[in-house]
């Protein structure tokens, strides 16, 4: 296991929306989606029937790694492709019957980005807001408000290859709500971006479904991605929905945090480990020279206690560290594969 | 009607991305003024003497403008390429936007494009020496303004569909070699032998030549302006019948 480098933290405290104020309605509800490709005479499976349910405001991640199908699921989910078998009903509408509809209600960010080099921002952003009837004038004070919300007031009148590629992928956030969508699809938003760029995009996503209220679904193949920004969590391979939950709840279904202490020498630690061993939900604790080696259900409950209980025995722990489950344990124990293969 | 809405503001979209290099525009215009200047003069001496009826200007301009026709379409599907790999087409097509709105709203940005090269190229060809009737150079204009909307609804089909240049490359110039060669644009097919003759007669461009030749020559009644006329619509509702399937295509 890895060392968790930031602490898992909800994401409902900063707006004014949660998801749980739109529990009651669901924004996707597919069943049994299906997409088959046919490469030199042969049927492949890319996604396998896959059932799911993202309600209104809620920020859902949609993990695997490279070729699981992430994308494809996606694609169907926008209308860009079409399920060989199953169904689904987004935003409202039929994805199949009335895929128009499902149009007028979602924003698409694709991972390709939207705009050309060599347009102008403002341009793009006109053109894209008519092809949805919205007129010029309101296009304009939406995309200038969307770009100063995404902190990019000052590129209206710039070329898009002009942008930073952090700038460039807000822009693209910026085009796909220029409709004011009830539902953003984002297609590996953060590929490609330094981790400040990264950090910030990440604040902006989260602002979104805070402020506006917006469902958000996104794809991703990187855990820390998926881990910091989703409510819940899909985890797919090989074209099928493997696992689903809270970020937090999909990490407990591994077998709890390590803690591993360190101490002065190996009485110390034969007698620490006496006091781990009665931790609630521990396993045997495993001892090495000075080092204590156990595994508990929360290590950040159970931490304190064993560090209180350690003082009053007199033992004087030189170190101590926790390391937490990530979402690469929990591909690992589902697949057997590391979501970095 | 959204066709005509959407199909505006694709237009409108594109142009404004072909006026912010208008360069490009000049360069495309550079090749038929190029055939006019280095290739016209030569002709003139030939003209008398080969099987072409008329002068060598009535000749060869409707050939250069044909010529523009085709592959002044020909090449866009590397702009659509392009677009699709900055995400622009998917970007459009998960709009509400009529599906074939998409494509005949840059097909329409190419065929002002190819009318003002055509245009300037006429132009060119009357300051040295071009006396054609008037009705004569508008029916020129349209028919290679039709030219120019059949092949780039071919080109973007393409272009979209296979979605690699190097495919777009050698497939292009496949189909461009062949229909130059037989469509007597810049020998007349009658010196040709009668193997190559019969061949080019299933050539329609040959006939849409001949056609934009003989009115050229103001022989408006000749049933070849008839028959090449036809040949261009036809071609042009092949050509967005093709790419609009192509794209409809992407969606399923």
């Amino acid at each position: 296991m890895t060392a968790y480098a930031a602490p898992f933290r909800p994401i409902r405290s900063r707006g004014h929306f949660t998801h749980e104020d739109f529990m009651a309605t669901a924004m996707i509800e597919a069943k049994g989606l299906k997409r088959t490709y046919k490469a030199r005479g042969k049927d492949i499976e890319a996604v396998r029937g896959i059932d799911l349910r993202v309600e209104a405001g809620e920020i859902v991640g949609f993990l695997g790694p490279n070729g699981a199908g992430k994308t494809t699921t996606l694609k169907m989910l926008c209308t860009l492709l079409a399920p060989t078998g199953g169904s689904a009903i987004v935003a409202g509408s039929d994805l199949r019957t009335d895929a128009v509809n499902v149009r007028r209600k979602i924003g698409y960010v694709s991972q390709a980005g939207s705009t050309s080099p060599e347009a102008v921002v403002g341009d793009e952003i006109i053109s894209h807001a008519r092809l949805y009837g919205i007129d010029r004038a309101t296009a304009t004070r939406r995309g200038k408000d969307l770009l100063a919300a995404l902190d990019l007031a000052e590129v209206w009148s710039r070329t898009c290859g002009s942008l930073s590629g952090g700038q460039r992928r807000r822009l693209d956030i910026v085009m796909g709500l220029i409709h004011q969508p009830t539902l953003v699809f984002l297609d590996e938003p953060s590929t490609g971006l330094d981790p400040q760029s990264r950090a910030n995009l990440w604040t902006h996503i989260r602002s979104l479904r805070d402020t506006l209220g917006t469902t958000v679904f996104l794809t991703t193949h990187y855990m820390d991605e998926a881990d910091s920004l989703s409510d819940r969590i899909l985890i797919i391979d090989h074209g099928t929905i493997v696992a689903e939950g809270t970020p937090a709840a999909l990490k407990k279904r591994v077998s709890g945090d390590a803690i591993t202490l360190t101490l002065r020498d190996e009485a110390d630690a034969q007698r620490a480990a006496g006091i781990a061993g009665g931790l609630e939900g521990a396993d045997a604790p495993q001892t090495e020279a000075h080092v204590v080696r156990l595994h508990v259900p929360d290590g950040g409950r159970a931490l304190p206690v064993l560090l209180a209980g350690l003082t009053k025995a007199g033992i004087d722990a030189i170190g101590v560290d926790v390391n937490r489950p990530t979402l690469d344990d929990v591909f690992l124990t589902l697949t057997g594969r590391s979501l970095r293969d | 009607m959204t066709f005509f809405r959407d199909t505006w503001i694709i237009f409108s979209r594109s142009m404004r991305l072909s006026l912010r290099q208008p360069l490009w525009v000049l360069i495309g215009l550079l090749q038929p003024i190029l055939y006019l200047t280095l290739f016209g003069p030569l002709l003139q001496n030939i003209a008398a003497t080969s099987g072409f009826q008329g002068d060598a200007w009535q000749v060869f301009v409707p050939g250069l403008l044909v010529q523009l026709g085709i592959f002044g379409g020909l090449f866009v599907g590397f702009g659509i390429i392009a677009e699709w790999r900055s995400g622009v087409i998917d970007r459009q097509l998960v709009t509400p936007a009529a599906r074939t709105s998409i494509i005949a709203g840059r097909t329409l940005r190419d065929v002002v494009v190819i009318s003002v090269q055509a245009i300037v190229l006429v132009g060119c060809a009357y300051l040295l020496g071009l006396r054609v009737p008037p009705a004569a150079l508008l029916i020129g204009l349209v028919l290679v303004a039709l030219l120019g909307a059949a092949f780039s609804f071919i080109s973007n089909a393409i272009g979209i569909a296979t979605k690699s240049e190097d495919a777009l490359a050698p497939l292009v110039n496949t189909l461009a070699l062949p229909i130059l060669l037989l469509s007597g644009i810049l020998l007349p097919m009658n010196i040709a032998p009668r193997w190559l003759q019969i061949a080019s007669d299933f050539n329609p461009f040959k006939h849409i030549v001949e056609a934009l030749r003989a009115v050229f020559r103001g022989d408006f009644t000749n049933p070849i302006v008839w028959i090449g006329a036809l040949l261009a619509v036809v071609l042009v509702v092949l050509g967005a019948w093709v790419g609009a399937r192509t794209l409809t295509a992407q969606t399923r």
